[in-house]
């Protein structure tokens, strides 16, 4: 099946090139089809493709050894996925699982190198993406690492429980969104962080409701004295 | 009654997205927008939520207290 070269033009590699660039880049491309579940990468692998989401949503992700699970970004069209490999010749960083059916544009490490070396826009362009990307695992290391957000989401979580609800003033209800807002996080980390209260006992998940069962322990979590 | 995800139709952007994420079929376009099926197959899993570009989709968590444990344990130090 051709690639459509229009697009290529939405994806921010290949951002302001010109339409006889942009076939040429086309030329070196193929397609690729998953259904929802399926594997595209493991972590540690090797893999010499660069993937670009066409249509669908991929989810890139690190499992650690007791298979625990943390989400690093959800990719959607136009955007691309293990870059790094390509660029460096290491292993896969992260695993990649199609979260819907999904088409992708994957293109080989060789062809990339090559159309590196012989556009500059395009060097240019995946310098800004990769920089992009930058930013948002350093905002991510930096509330795994440095940032108490489980004690956040905790104390968040006591505030809300407190208002233990009536049938005039109903009991509080909160997205995951909405939490990672307040508490100055990613969502991605808030899922996280009710995974680890879960797991410490202090809270149970129920299909639409988070159940408080041992608030000494979510205080203690959460750093509040009581 | 099941809560189901809740859908803003004004920013809903008909891309079809959470549709595709969804396994069991609560989610489908109605014209050029998506709306929400009732169903107990829906496990709450809040991927539809995660996955729009637009913010569209909720799925918000009821916060409430099961004091039990705590009682039970009360009890428990009382003896």
């Amino acid at each position: 099946m051709a690639i459509d070269i229009d697009l290529l033009r939405g994806i921010p590699y290949f951002a302001g090139l010109s339409e006889s660039d942009l076939e040429a880049v086309g030329q070196h491309m193929f397609e690729q089809t998953f259904q929802r579940g399926d594997m595209i990468l493991m972590e540690e692998d090797t893999s010499e493709v660069i993937y670009f989401v066409v249509s669908g949503a991929v989810k890139s992700f690190k499992t650690s050894i007791e298979g625990k699970e943390q989400t690093l970004c959800l990719l959607r069209s136009g955007e691309s996925f293990n870059d790094v490999p390509i660029l460096d010749g290491g292993p896969n960083v992260a695993s990649a699982v199609a979260m819907t059916p999904v088409l992708l544009y994957g293109m080989t490490r060789t062809d990339m190198e090559e159309l590196l070396q012989e556009n500059p826009a395009v060097a240019m362009n995946v310098i800004r993406v990769l920089s992009k990307r930058v930013r948002h695992f350093v905002a991510l290391v930096e509330d795994l690492s440095f940032r108490d957000v489980t004690g956040r989401v905790a104390k968040l979580l006591l505030e809300y429980a407190a208002d233990h609800g009536s049938p005039e003033e109903p009991h509080p209800r909160l997205t995951q969104q909405e939490m990672a807002a307040m508490v100055g996080t990613a969502r991605e980390v808030v899922g996280r962080s009710l995974k680890v209260l879960e797991d410490e006992g202090a809270i149970r998940m129920e299909r639409h409701r988070i159940v408080v069962t041992n608030r000494k322990a979510l205080q203690e979590l959460g750093g509040v004295v009581s | 009654m099941f809560d189901m995800p809740i859908i803003n139709a004004d920013l809903c952007n008909g891309c079809g997205l959470c549709m595709t994420v969804c396994d069991c079929g609560a989610l489908v376009i109605t014209g050029s927008i998506i709306s929400v099926h009732e169903t107990d197959e829906c496990g709450y899993c809040t991927d539809c939520e995660a996955v729009c570009p637009t913010g569209a989709i909720q799925c918000p968590f009821e916060i409430i207290v099961d004091d039990s444990f705590e009682q039970s344990a009360e009890q428990g130090f009382g003896q």
